[in-house]
């Protein structure tokens, strides 16, 4: 099986400090890591190698630092990586990126499997993984927490859904979005971390791909981030003490005055 | 300090203190509790390469010393010395097939031990044969086909869990220790039972049990090095274990310090946290010089003991002495510095001391390897 893991380097808290005068995320003093739902989907991209046969190639899109990620990737069980880094991919939003990613995947030929994280845990938007399915014309499952069978071009898995299971047979290539449950990801192994520290990243461009300039990047995006902010909590809280009568009609009178009562 | 590691070094230190962190510390106090044998986590240390540090590199292994041992080693216990000497233990019980072993035992099971596929097991004591080796009393007895094993090995670390076993036994009771050899012998051979499991006081996760032979027949061809030679063996390879056990010491008593610290730093008494009581910053202190002195030492009788030197005997005695009465007394004072709550079961710092206490006694009690330094101080005299 060819497999595609496709990756995002996110900083590594989920409590991300905004800064208030510029709206921009801090991120001095925060380490980068893998996105952690990624991380879910690179092991079951290795784990279906291990069982099948076959490569799989990690993907990021994301400035040169992202290639320390990528090699954290070898050393996870990854063959290949490659970064797509061009600065004409800055500022895009899920759709640019997804174009991106899908020129990507296009330059390698012939994949069976491209594999994504649920979510990032900054963006949280969770669309960049179907829309490159859209763009690629694969099939497209989410929520998946379970592969229960491929064979013949064809795979079934098990989806999350809120109020339960849903088992999906779809064809291949397909494109997933995994879940936390779907498995435990592995420990870098020593060989690998020593192969992963060795290993050449390629790095290709939006010319390297072949994509119109008009449709990456900020050029390409059809949303804008328009600000940033973290919610003002200005709402006050007051105890009401004494009581339960008192307490009662101490309140009684406070939402009546409020004309909620 | 620094310790001038290689990046190589360095990533397995890093690995190992990973590993420790994200699978050995949500489940310590279950496994010391349990006294259950951490087999998902040696799957882990498998899965990791942690196996392949000690194997050469001809047998899939990472060619890796007593110094690269002793990094993982001190990193998992620093966690769990329980977990860490269940891996120690698989070194202990494969040194010395991989030093005097024959090329077709070693092609045979070093892969494996490498893979983490099998653990690894030495055994030496009986219940006459302490710091006494020479009391063994388990018999090899030349057969038609091979050696016949009889007898019973006492306190064996991974006993039970281990596939592959390095003993000890005595194919010429006339010539006393001069009569001893070793053996590979594997779990499922016939006549090769366990006994009782013992119950301890630290180290809870590890096993220990006894060994039972009842006329167990096994090939000749798995008898390790020349007969007459297991107890010379057997001395060379504790010499050569010893900084390892002195590196289970050293991270016992680094986790001890930290998790002092944490909690001094946080306890508040009369208004302030208790690490602002000059008292309790000496005791600090002098915690922190004793681990980081222990590490000295460790990784200069490692070094030495990797250098191919012949001579390792006193400084790897000194190595375990030091960083055991170390452990001993680091997780003592972080016990007092943590009062009440160290004495509890919900803090790590009394298994901490409990576990520290076996790294004074075995390998060679504390008592018997300055008998030995002394000895050696001895012979330097008689030299000069």
């Amino acid at each position: 099986m060819n497999i595609v893991v496709c990756l995002k380097q996110v900083p590594g808290t989920t409590e991300v400090k905004i800064n208030p005068e510029t709206n921009t995320l801090i991120r001095q003093g925060i380490k980068n890591i893998i996105n952690p739902f990624d991380s879910y989907a690179l092991e079951e991209g290795v784990r279906l190698k291990e069982k099948f046969g076959g490569k799989v190639t990690a993907i990021s899109m994301g400035p040169a630092q992202a290639v320390d990620m990528l090699k954290e990737t070898i050393s996870l069980g990854a063959d290949e990586a490659v970064l797509l880094s061009d600065r004409a991919f800055a500022g895009a939003d899920t759709w640019a990126t997804a174009y991106t990613l899908a020129g990507a995947v296009r330059k390698m030929g012939q994949i069976d499997l491209i594999i994504c994280g649920r979510q990032s845990t900054d963006g949280d938007t969770a669309q960049v993984g179907p829309e490159m399915a859209e763009m690629l014309g694969a099939a497209f499952t989410a929520y998946v927490c379970q592969i229960e069978e491929i064979s013949a071009g064809q795979m079934r898995v098990k989806r999350m859904m809120d109020e339960g299971y849903e088992i999906i047979q779809s064809t291949l290539p397909a494109v997933i979005t995994v879940t936390k449950e779907i498995n435990i990801p592995r420990l870098p192994s020593l060989r690998g971390v020593m192969k992963s520290k060795s290993a050449k990243i390629p790095i290709w461009t939006l010319q390297d791909m072949g994509l119109d300039p008009k449709k990456v990047g900020l050029n390409g995006s059809f949303t804008r981030v328009v600000k940033i902010f973290t919610p003002q909590h200005d709402k006050k809280a007051e105890m009401i003490h004494g009581e339960p009568e008192i307490q009662v009609t101490c309140l009684l009178g406070k939402l009546r005055e409020g004309g909620l009562a | 300090m620094q310790y001038f590691l290689t990046d190589e070094q360095k990533t397995i230190k890093e690995l190992a203190r990973k590993l420790a962190e994200e699978r050995i510390l949500p489940v310590r106090a279950h496994l010391d509790e349990a006294e259950e044998f951490p087999w998902p986590i040696i799957k882990d240390m498998a899965d990791s390469d942690l196996f392949r540090v000690f194997v050469p590199a001809e047998y899939e292994g990472l060619g890796g010393g007593c110094l690269e041992l002793s990094l993982v080693v001190e990193e998992l216990s620093r966690v769990c010395s329980g977990v860490a000497i269940s891996y120690a233990a698989t070194a202990l019980g494969s040194y010395t097939l991989m030093d005097f072993g024959s090329e077709e035992l070693k092609r045979k099971f070093l892969p494996d031990i490498a893979a983490g596929k099998k653990l690894c097991a030495f055994a030496l004591t009986e219940s006459t044969a302490g710091s006494d080796a020479s009391g063994i009393r388990t018999t090899a007895e030349k057969v038609e086909g091979g050696y016949l094993l009889n007898g019973t090995k006492q306190f064996i670390t991974n006993g039970g869990e281990a596939e592959l076993y390095t003993i000890i036994a005595l194919t010429d009771k006339s010539k006393g220790p001069r009569g001893a050899s070793a053996f590979m012998v594997e779990k499922g051979t016939p006549g090769f039972t366990f006994g009782k499991k013992e119950k301890k006081m630290g180290i809870r996760a590890s096993a220990t049990c006894e060994l039972v032979f009842q006329n167990c027949l096994i090939p000749e061809g798995n008898i390790i090095g020349r007969p007459g030679m297991g107890f010379i063996m057997a001395m060379k390879l504790l010499d050569k274990s010893r900084p390892g056990v002195g590196a289970q010491a050293l991270g016992i008593a680094q986790g001890a310090l930290e998790a002092a610290y944490e909690y001094t730093s946080q306890r508040i008494q009369f208004g302030q946290a208790i690490i602002n009581q000059p008292v309790v910053q000496s005791m600090l202190a002098d915690m922190s010089i004793q681990v980081e002195a222990a590490r000295a030492l460790i990784y200069a009788a490692a070094r030495y003991a990797d250098s191919g030197a012949k001579d390792i005997t006193e400084s790897s005695a000194a190595a375990k002495v030091f960083a055991s009465d170390v452990a001993m007394r680091v997780t003592t004072d972080a016990v007092q510095l943590c009062g009440g709550a160290g004495y509890m079961k919900d803090y790590p710092l009394e298994k901490m001391m409990r576990d520290a206490k076996i790294t004074q006694i075995y390998e060679g009690s504390n008592q018997v390897l300055r008998s030995a330094v002394a000895a050696e101080l001895r012979k330097r005299k008689a030299k000069s």
